[in-house]
């Protein structure tokens, strides 16, 4: 009796642990995965939505909220500062670009083998190591008019007490250069690796059929480069369209919203002195989400080609 | 290698680089070394307009001095830390996990849910920041450490999986079938065997992870208000409206918020470097 007892109670068990196992793949990376999904899809994906939706209503986030169809996006297309605001980030995407053959040259540089390269390698990585706030304040004193480290090349060239920052149609170029500077040290630190990474036989070969210096370059170098270039490319358009901190600290948007960016435009329409437009805030971050949508489709087209090549 | 390495080329290339490569730090690094140099100035020297010259008076220890006894540097500082280690430890754990159940695993919309987090990793922080905020205020978390770190973990996790994902699945994976053949539990194989591979990858994602969040401004400002839980980077900006003129201490001040990261840097030199061109070389 007890004996067969026993029985029962073992089958039980094996029973249980065998629909474990039998499951244990299929739910094992359920589990692993629940934590951080719950967190990214509150915090990350379902506030796409939300602010998608909020930019449909006309809302100062406190009181109720009022629907008010796309006249956000009507008043958009007849506001001056929008078009200043995307405008700017256009010229900030294309001369962000620049980091890609600076960086790249700097690279070629420093890519030798002498006494104390790897220290000075990482010296000229270091403006990317500090925090864009410190670069923005560093330049706004650089550009200083009066006190500033460049006042004495200014008077050099006769352009002596010339603001930058003040000036409508250069401030945002005197931003962007700032900005520059960290980008140019990220994209050499990639393409640092990636010549790193280039097979030497393929050099020699390239060098037993004659090929030498630029030519060298341009036909066996650069294409190797490709992976290189690519994720530089990724993060300068992903930084360029990211600009704040640099635009907050330098100049706030002026003079006169010369500086803006839709980034910094959208901020200051949702929470700043200039009002609590929510739903106009909204409006300007799809746009601007739309636009990096882009290039984050394009992105992951490639990463999905690689990933079914590698299958 | 390429360019022709320098020891090849005739005497006057090798001297005009050997003479060149410092000039070339040097003007490299222009900006930081005028920070450093102004951090070491008294007031008088700014307002007569030396700033290359050598400084009048060295006030080094006076500036730091002025910036930790009359601002509330100190605090900005811990509250810097306060935000930056628990993020790190938090995204890094929940990516492990994620890492892994994409890399070790196939199931229907694996890809589906990668390329997700690899997108929310490239969005712009604008069309997160109102309903993140009004969220933070309706969780009473608004204005706290807590709230502030609650985002970073959730949006650093999007990166973290992407690199911990990649790594885990670098590993050959016949040790994970043999050590299922050997009737290992998939929580054993998770603990056991691929997490004491993946510490590369752990310590590269760590200090990226300091950095970007030691160097974070904008969530900074919009999550948070008083001087409590204010961060280094919000905290500098807000002192620099009272410092008008006064880029001695501004720069004083620059440097004790650039330090941490730079630490970091320069300890995990090899880790910061591998996560941060991880696919510059393959793809």
């Amino acid at each position: 009796m007890s004996a067969s007892n026993t029985s029962i109670a073992g089958t039980a068990q094996r029973r249980q642990s065998s629909w474990w196992r039998r499951h244990q793949a299929r739910l094992t990376p359920m589990l692993f995965l629940a934590p951080g999904l719950i967190f990214f899809s509150i915090y990350v994906i379902y506030p796409i939505f939300q602010s998608i939706s909020i930019s449909f209503y006309e809302w100062d986030g406190l009181s109720p909220a009022s629907y008010v169809g796309i006249s956000n996006y009507v008043e958009l297309m007849d506001d001056e500062q929008f078009y200043t605001a995307l405008w700017n980030n256009v010229r900030w995407l294309v001369m962000f670009m620049l980091a890609l053959p600076i960086g790249l040259g700097l690279a070629l540089f420093l890519n030798q083998v002498v006494f104390g390269i790897r220290l000075i390698k990482s010296l000229f990585f270091f403006p990317f190591v500090i925090s864009q706030v410190v670069i923005g304040l560093i330049f706004t004193w650089f550009y200083e008019p009066n006190y500033g480290i460049i006042a004495p090349l200014l008077e050099l060239v006769g352009l002596e007490g010339w603001a930058i920052l003040a000036d409508e149609d250069y401030a945002t170029y005197g931003i962007i250069v700032a900005g520059l500077y960290p980008q140019i040290a990220y994209c050499m630190i990639l393409y640092l690796t990636g010549l790193n990474n280039i097979s030497s036989d393929q050099i020699e070969a390239g060098r037993m059929d004659g090929a030498k210096g630029f030519q060298l370059f341009w036909h066996v170098i650069l294409p190797q480069l490709r992976p290189a270039t690519f994720i530089a490319m990724v993060v300068t358009v992903i930084g360029a369209l990211r600009s704040f901190d640099m635009i907050a600290i330098m100049t706030q948007g002026g003079p006169w919203g010369s500086t803006n960016v839709l980034a910094y435009f959208m901020f200051e329409q949702a929470l700043s002195e200039y009002g609590y437009r929510m739903g106009y805030g909204s409006a300007i971050a799809t746009i601007l989400f739309a636009i990096m949508l882009v290039y984050i489709m394009f992105f992951i087209y490639r990463m999905y080609r690689d990933e079914k090549r590698g299958l | 290698m390429f360019p022709t390495p320098i020891q090849k080329s005739g005497p006057v290339g090798r001297n005009l680089y050997r003479i060149g490569l410092p000039i070339a730090l040097l003007v490299w690094l222009v900006p930081l070394l005028g920070v450093m140099m102004t951090a070491m100035r008294g007031p008088g020297d700014i307002t007569a307009g030396n700033l290359w010259g050598v400084p009048s008076e060295w006030a080094l220890f006076t500036n730091f001095n002025d910036v930790f006894t009359n601002t509330p540097m100190l605090q900005f500082i811990m509250n810097s830390f306060k935000i930056t280690i628990p993020t790190m430890i938090g995204a890094v754990a929940l990516s492990c996990m994620t890492g892994f159940a994409l890399a070790a695993y196939r199931f229907k919309g694996n890809l589906a849910l990668f390329f997700m987090f690899v997108a929310g990793n490239f969005i712009p922080f604008q069309i997160l920041m109102i309903p993140v905020r009004d969220l933070t205020f309706q969780a009473g978390l608004y204005d706290t450490i807590t709230g502030l770190v609650l985002f970073h973990v959730a949006f650093q996790t999007g990166f973290c999986t992407l690199f911990m994902r990649n790594f885990i699945r670098a590993l050959p994976h016949e040790l994970l079938e043999a050590a299922r053949i050997d009737g290992a539990s998939e929580f054993k194989i998770f603990w056991k065997i691929v997490l004491p591979l993946t510490r590369p990858a752990i310590a590269a994602l760590c200090v990226l992870i300091f950095t970007f969040i030691w160097n974070d401004y904008f969530w900074a400002t919009v999550l948070i208000q008083g001087n409590h839980a204010m961060p280094v980077t919000a905290g500098l900006k807000s002192l620099n409206g009272q410092w008008i003129s006064a880029y001695h201490l501004v720069s004083a001040g620059s440097l004790v918020a650039a330090v941490p990261p730079v630490a970091m840097f320069f300890l995990m030199q090899k880790h910061f470097i591998a996560g941060l061109t991880l696919g510059a070389s393959k793809g």
